[in-house]
Parts: C-alpha cells; structure tokens; sequence
C-alpha cells in the first residue's frame, strides 16, 4: 500500500477516457461502481468542454454485485451502441471491475456488434493514466489503422509523383493535454511552411475513420511520448513508416525538429527557420539578470526535459534540480538529468518532490500545478509547463508550448514570475529605502505579490501561507530552523540586507562554505568570506 | 447502507402517491458521487480528524478532482493506495495497512481520531476495516481513536458518506446520565457559523442543554441517551437517525432548515418538545425569520414562475424544491433524489405541488431526454453535466454548491435563494 494525498496521474481507465474524449465517433463502456463518473468532470470543468465525455459508466451497486453484474454490462454496451451510434467501441473495466472478473472483452464479443470493438486490458493497481491513454490509443491504432492501398508505407516524394507534397500524422495530442489543442495549431502552421500536409492528427479530433489511413503518411511526429510512443513503434514496424522524436519545446528543439522533419520529407528547411523572438529576448541586456538563475524542473518526463534544456540553453539559468513522476520515461530522464550533472528526482510522491525544493532552495520552479503549490507555500516563483491540469492551463488566447510561438510563450511565461531586469537593479540600488523594501515583492505580480514575511531572528523560514488554500495548521515540512547554522546576529542582519531573491542563495553559499571550513559560528565575516569564495 | 435496499420505503409499504406526486424509480448509469466525497467537507469539520481512506488511485484521484481546488498543504485526509502485490498477497494487507496508518500517526501525532474509511476495491476484497479499525485502536490506545465505515460507491452515493461517518460514530458517544434532563442534539455537519446562528437561537428560547453532532473536536462528541432528542438538520441522516435512536434518543419530526418556512419549522419542533412557550418562541424566531423573508424578495422576483428540474446528488432535492416552490414561486418539474427516505421526507412531500414528479435513482440519458424536452428555466445538476447542458442553452446550477455552501436557516436564506437565481440573472447579463 501507497499512502498518497495528491496524486499527479489517475488510474489508467482515465487515460483511456482521454483519449475517448479526444476523438469523434468512439464510445467507451467503462464497467465501474457508481461515483467512478467523478472523472467526467475533469473534461466538463477543466477543460470546459461543452459535451459530455463519450463514456457510459454500469455504475454497478452492492446489491448487484450479488445477482449479475455481467449483464448489466451488456444492457449497457447495447444502450450505448443504440443510443450514441458510435463507430467504434472501447471496452474495460476501473478498478473495482477488474476485481469482480466480469470480462468485459468476452460480454461485449458475445453481442456481436455492427462495429470494432476494442477490449482494454488496464492494470488498475500497476499502472496509471498515461499508460491507460498510451495503451488505449495503441489498441485503437493496432485495430484499426490498415495497409496503404499505394503499396509499402514511405513514399518517396522527389522519386514518385511530382505533384505529391509529403505528409505526415501528428501522433498524442489528447483531452486534457497540457496545451495540446494549441500546440497542434502551431505544428500544423510549421509543417505548412515546409510544405508539408498533414495526414492524419490523433486522437485530438480523429475519427475511426481517419485511424484507418493512417499509413497513408510518409511519416509520423510523436509529439507527446508519454501518449503516442507505443503506437508509433507499431507503425514503424508494420508500415515502416519513420518516427520524428524531437519534441518541438524551445528555439533549439524546434530547429532540431525541423531539420529532421524536412530531412525525411526531403524538403529544404530553410523555409521555416528562425521565426521565434526568444533568441533576442534572451540576449537583449534586460535578460542578462537571468543569469545562472537557479531553476528546479519538475512534470512529465517529456516537458521536464524539454525545459531543462530550454533553461540552461536559452535563458540562461542553472539547472539545480530535474525529476518527472512518470516512470515508464524514468531512462530518458537520467539520460537528460547527466548532462547537468544532477541526481535525477523520479517519484510520484509530491512530499518527496516538496522536499527537494527546500533544501535546495532555487529561485524559479518550473513544474505542474503541484509544484506550483508547494512553490507558493515556499514563497518561489513558479511557472507551469506540464500536466496534471489544471483550469488554468486551458487559456482563452492562443497559448502554445511547442513550435517557435510556443519559444515566445515560454519566455514570457517563466520570466513573469521573476523580478524584472531593471526592477531588480532598483531594487539592490534603494534597497535601504523603506518605499522600495523588498517585503513589497515584484510591483508586476499584482495579487501575487504579497509581503513577503519578515525574516528577522526565525532565520528565514517560510512563514504559512495566509492564503486561503493553505491549511495553516500544518507547517511546511523542512522550515529551516531558528538560528541552524548557527548564524550570529549580526550576520543574520547582514544577511537581511541582502536582496530577497538570492537571500535564499547567499544563505546556502554561506553555510555550504561553514561546513567545508569548519566554522562552527556564522560571522559577519563568514558571510563576506564565503561571497568571495563563491564570486565568479 | 441505503443503496444495499431496494427501491422500496424501509416500512417495505409499495409508492404511494403523496399529494399527488408520482415517483419514478429508475435504474441506469447514475451520474453521482460515491459516499467518500463527504470527506472534503467532514475533514474541516471535525478539525482533530483524520480520514484514511482505504483504496486505488481512483479514490485518490477523486478526492483530489472533487474538492475543485487542491486544499494545498497537508490535508487531514489521504488514500492508502492498494497495489498489486497486496492483492497477489505478496503483502498482508493488515500488515500493510497498520505499517500505512503507523506512518501517518508519527507525521500528525495531532490526530485525535483516524477514520479508516472503506471504498469499492477495499469491500470487493472483503478486507476488514472494522478488524483493523479495533486492531490499530488497541494499539494507539491513549492517542488516537480509530473507526470505520464505508464510503464506497457500491454502498453509498455521495451525503450517504457523512450518514455512514455519523453512524459509526453514534455507538461510540458517551451515554448521557440516566436521570438527565432533556438535551437537544444537533444532527449533521453544518458549517460554523451556522451552527453558532442555531445554538444562539435555542438558547434565546431557552433550551438549556443544546450539542452538535458532530462536535468540531474528537473530544468534545456529545453524549447521548434516552434524553437526547435531536434534530436532523441534514435530510441524508438515515443510517445516523437510527443509529442514534438505538441509544434512545428520539428524533424530533420537522420540516428541513431551509428558508423561512423550513427553518421555523424545524425550531418550531425543538421548541415544542422543549415545552416553550408558544408566545415566546414566536418571539425569538420573528426577527430571523422576518429578514429571511426581506432576504429573499430580490430573488423571488428573478425565480417566481420560472420551473426547475433536479437531477439526482445529495438527498438536499426535496427539501429545496420545497423551499423555492412555496418561498420563491418557483414550479418543479422533476425533483431527482438519489435515495428516498419516506419517513424523514414525508413532511417535505406533502408540501410540494402535487404535479411535481419525484424520481428516485437515475438513468442519466433518459432523465437527459426528460431534461431537453421540459426544457426547464433552471436545471440543477452535478459538475459532469453542466457544461454541456449550457452548451445545449440550459441554464443550469452546479449541485455541489448546495453542499458546500451554508444555506441552512433564517440568515443564509437569502444566500441559498440567490445561488439558484445568479445563473437566471447571469443569463439576462451577458451580451455574448
């Protein structure tokens, strides 16, 4: 047993559903106890979508579960088929259905009907909604996806006919995607510029229809791993159509994905090269503040990556921290987590993840909602890249991650939550000013920018969020304790002087430097001596 | 648990029809909540408690997905997920189990009373909670208080979850002493400030010895026994009610404290078992009373000849359609319940209009297709509907809203009649 208080993936049925939602004409049996329908409210609310997710729930009760609970499920295959004229059908069991042993595959065989249908095998209590909506999708695509009638699977544009531009599918966008619906915009756009069309995009919007042809395609881009990597290693094998693995995430990742793109579409990539604004931005003066910033990067293992090297190669900032909660991608992210010379954090216990960002104490956190939250309580700034979704990550604007629009978007994104360039030069000018004291926070964070709480003699501590999302009965976890380090009074005064957003550093440095020294008591020149040490 | 009953009265009598009303029972997928979502709302109530659910991912991830916001920082509620390798029996679950809830009681050594509360894998697998519950309570003895019950969605639908809470902690209350006088008990988690508004008011009428169940302490559980009348101030109390009437107290019949009407009733059945004077609890109540009336008008306005339509939630149906057809001229069209409790529900039947059609259970796409072709004003349904049902140009109002607001009594009568005509308004404002 697990005990879990926030959980940052459902069970694996809910996977499924995303993918179900995701597209038209699909409909999902889903045989599970009453209250299991919890989950359409994640499509509804979340994501406001505007109909109902495609799903009928048995919703079976106790006093079922006694007589027979196999043919509730088949009355509700029959209900669903006849009511929803669906064109295909997916079939499983939630987690308390797998336990009772139904068969859902058999049932709905034994019923014979007019179309496809999928039974999906998910272990409830081994694996969780990204490997549900993987292997659903995969199931889906293996069922239905047929041979191109022209013959074997890469067409050779420049050898074939002339007038046929190259196309490729766009693989894993789903329901509930963290900006899915605008990141296939953006990739479709640059596709366009290359001349390239795109054949099939699944399952955000497809039809059974349109899984049929999808061999049809020179080639398939595997935008979101986590969702579409097994589906793409079927392709690859039985039509032998190629797999583009970039993920377009940052100016240099979409230059990459390009150049591969166009190499196996035989196009020049010229076309669509250098249309982000982030490179100037980035070198432009105001940004140099950015500088060796020290970010903690946590999500699922493809955008955690992804940012990782968006935030060191293109802002500038120091990666002191990188994890992902999804272990199936637990290889790629050592690999990723190497090149920064970083212990890889792979867990899904968000205690863990709270942990980590304490003690190391970094002046941005790039993660998911719940990293936001723990960063709040920590008092750090915060931006979001990856799912667990939240309402707010389905903005109203055009808001994508991936493509060179997606570059521009992370900028302004992770740099909002940070003190502005030349308010951070003000700042440690008039930082003895009591109108610009630094307890007054970032003047752009409006709400945000709440007073920051008076260190004095607790030494710093993150005082409780008074905030009303914050249960202030329970105190962060790690507060760093009341004179640890054994800080004199004076240097803790100094240390006040310092300005709030690399006190956190300046604290860290210092007693780093105390415990290599020896040095038992933290003086005024402690803290001078461990700045030189440090000065770069 | 009232799911495990059938579609019948617990007297076993067959559907009479009540002033005219018809009852349509209904079997399908039900669009509801399971019993454990009750957790987000005990879990502040009771502020020394600790709520274990014993579960999968699913149960995790509902509590996490039905309190809307994260309640960030540590909540005193957490899922003991079960793996593989429990139900391989590569693990002892009771070992696991008592390993899980010893963790948990070193982090919180502030919790006073451990609920392990049941859920559809945890019965499936028949795993005793009510053992482990004795078990782990033997072994924290001094510490902390550990109990159990269902809130598993094969047993309970939603408020069905605080009943089975409140029932399993009726046995434990101390016994009130035999020669007591009267006490008046407060049935059901109400929120703070509502509960001081109704204790203020006993008190005015003066009734000596007023208690809530539940306290806001493990500690502080009233006692109970045959001087105990109490009142139900939740209309989902079943198993509760007669739980309690097991240790003697007598259940006080009234109308729900929803609206002018309801709420005076309702103080008005305390009052009478209390002996007070007539005169004097007029008095009392009238000033609370008269501003619920003022509190309402602006709303009555925007409701009164609009109809409305209740999709099955939380039991809080009846009552409210009630209240907003006799305080607000509103007309029911269908008012849903999950579950129908005759006998605490007779007073509120008999007040609604007679061509009101009561429905008990669901089949959500039929209900669905009585919904597009009454085309009500209002629609009130649960989160997973909404959207859509706007989406088809229904004004709808989010049920959870009726739970986890305070709506009860004179001075949130305003409050609660407003929740239904914001949508109605909000509609007549937008220009988009």
């Amino acid at each position: 047993m697990q005990l879990t208080v926030w959980t940052y993936e459902g069970p694996p049925h809910v996977g499924a559903m995303r993918i179900a939602t995701a597209m038209k004409d699909v409909h999902y049996v889903l045989h599970a106890p009453q209250g299991d329908t919890y989950a359409d409210l994640l499509f509804t609310m979340v994501e406001r979508r505007d109909k109902r997710p495609p799903v009928t729930f048995t919703t079976f009760q106790a006093r079922d579960l006694g007589k027979d609970t196999a043919a509730l499920f088949q009355t509700a295959v029959q209900d669903a088929v006849d009511r929803f004229a669906p064109k295909a059908l997916l079939v499983g069991a939630s987690c308390t259905a797998e336990l009772i042993q139904d068969d859902p595959a058999g049932l709905a065989a034994a019923l014979r009907l007019p179309i496809p249908v999928i039974a999906l095998e998910l272990p409830s209590y081994q694996r969780k909604e990204h490997w549900g909506a993987a292997e659903t999708f995969y199931q889906l695509v293996r069922t239905l996806a047929a041979p191109h009638p022209g013959g074997e699977g890469v067409a050779s544009p420049a050898q074939g006919d002339m007038a046929k531009r190259p196309s490729a599918n766009i693989l894993g966008p789903t329901a509930l995607g963290f900006r899915h619906r605008d990141d296939v915009v953006e990739i479709t756009r640059l596709l366009g510029t290359l001349g390239i069309d795109v054949n099939v995009v699944a399952p955000l919007g497809a039809r059974p229809d349109d899984l049929a042809r999808l061999s049809a395609a020179d080639f398939n881009i595997c935008l979101y791993p986590e969702i579409a990597d097994t589906a793409c290693r079927w392709l690859e094998r039985t039509f032998g159509q190629p797999t583009v693995r970039t993920v377009p995430i940052g100016h240099g990742a979409t230059r990459d994905f390009i150049a591969e793109v166009a190499a196996l579409a035989r196009v020049d990539p010229a076309a669509a090269l250098d249309t982000s604004r982030l490179p100037w931005w980035s070198r432009s003066v105001d940004s140099t503040y950015l500088t060796g910033k020290r970010v903690f990067i946590f999500g699922d293992a493809t955008h955690a990556i992804a940012a990782a090297r968006v935030a060191r190669d293109e802002f500038g900032f120091e990666v002191v921290g990188l994890g992902c909660y999804n272990r199936e991608f637990a290889r790629d992210l050592r690999v990723a987590a190497q090149r920064y010379g970083l212990d890889p954090l792979i867990t899904d216990d968000y205690l863990a993840v709270e942990q980590a960002i304490a003690a190391l104490q970094p002046e941005l956190v790039l993660g998911t909602q719940m990293e936001r939250h723990i960063a709040k309580r920590l008092r750090i700034p915060c931006a979001v890249i990856s799912a667990p979704v939240h309402v707010q990550d389905f903005p109203a604007r055009y808001s994508p991650q991936m493509g060179f629009e997606g570059a521009n978007v992370l900028f302004d994104t992770w740099v909002h939550p940070l003190v502005m360039g030349l308010e951070e030069h003000l700042l440690t000018m008039f930082r003895d000013d009591f109108e610009f004291s630094d307890s007054a926070g970032a003047s752009h964070l409006g709400h945000g920018a709440a007073p920051l709480p008076q260190a004095g003699a607790a030494g710093g501590a993150p005082a409780p969020s008074a905030e009303a999302d914050g249960d202030a009965a329970s105190p962060p976890p790690t507060p760093p304790a009341s004179g640890r380090g054994g800080w004199s009074a004076e240097a803790e005064r100094e240390l006040l002087k310092i300005p709030f957003f690399v006190r956190g550093k300046a604290r860290r440095n210092t007693e780093r430097y105390a415990a290599e020294q020896g040095i038992a008591a933290i003086t005024l020149d402690t803290l001078y001596d461990a700045k030189a040490h440090y000065a770069r | 648990m009232n799911a495990l009953a059938p579609c019948v009265a617990p007297d076993g009598t067959a559907a009479a029809p009540i002033a005219g009303t018809t009852i349509l029972r209904e079997r399908g997928q039900r669009e509801v909540f399971c019993g454990l979502t009750g957790i987000i709302w005990l879990h502040r109530k009771i502020q020394d408690a600790f709520f274990l659910v014993v579960g999968s991912r699913t149960c995790a991830h509902l509590l996490q997905s039905a309190a809307g916001v994260m309640v960030f920082a540590e909540p005193r509620f957490a899922t003991a997920i079960i793996e593989e390798r429990d139900l391989a029996g590569m693990a002892d679950c009771n070992d696991e189990l008592d390993r899980v809830v010893d963790r948990l009681l070193l982090r919180r050594p502030d919790i006073k009373l451990l609920f392990l509360v049941g859920s559809c894998p945890s019965e499936v697998i028949k795993l005793d909670l009510a053992r482990a519950a004795q078990r782990l309570s033997v072994e924290h003895v001094g510490r902390t208080r550990v109990l159990h019950y269902s809130g598993s969605g094969i047993e309970t639908t939603f408020t069905e979850g605080e009943d089975a809470c409140l029932a399993a902690l009726a046995p434990e209350l101390a016994a009130t002493a035999p020669d007591a006088a009267l006490e008046l008990m407060i049935v059901g988690a109400l929120p703070d400030v509502v509960e001081d508004q109704f204790l203020r008011l006993f008190a005015q009428m003066g009734i000596a010895t007023v208690r809530s169940f539940p306290a806001r302490r493990a500690g502080t559980m009233p006692p109970v026994g045959p001087n105990t009348r109490f009142l139900l101030a939740q209309p989902f109390l079943g198993e509760t009610a007669r739980a309690l009437a097991d240790r003697g107290a007598v259940r006080l019949d009234a109308l729900f404290p929803f609206g002018a009407e309801g709420t005076s009733d309702w103080l008005h059945a305390a009052a009478r078992a209390f002996g007070i004077d007539e005169m004097h609890f007029r008095s009392v109540i009238a000033p609370g009373r008269e501003r619920a009336q003022r509190a309402i008008a602006h709303a009555r306005e925007q409701l009164a000849g609009k109809s409305i339509f209740f999709l099955p939630d939380s039991q809080l149906e009846l009552p409210l359609a009630r209240f907003l057809a006799r305080e607000l001229g509103m007309t029911p069209l269908e008012v849903g319940t999950p579950y129908l409790h005759r006998a605490h529900m007779a007073a509120e039947l008999a007040l609604l209009p007679a061509a009101t059609v009561i429905s008990e259970g669901q089949d959500v796409d039929r209900q669905l297709d009585r919904v597009r072709a009454a085309r009500p004003d209002l629609t009130v349904c649960g989160l997973g509907l909404a959207n859509p049902l706007e989406a088809e140009g229904l004004t709808t109002k989010w049920a959870i809203e009726l739970v986890f607001s305070p709506i009860h009594g004179f001075d949130q009568a305003g409050d609660l009649a407003d929740l239904f005509a914001r949508p109605l308004r909000r509609r007549d404002v937008l220009k988009v």
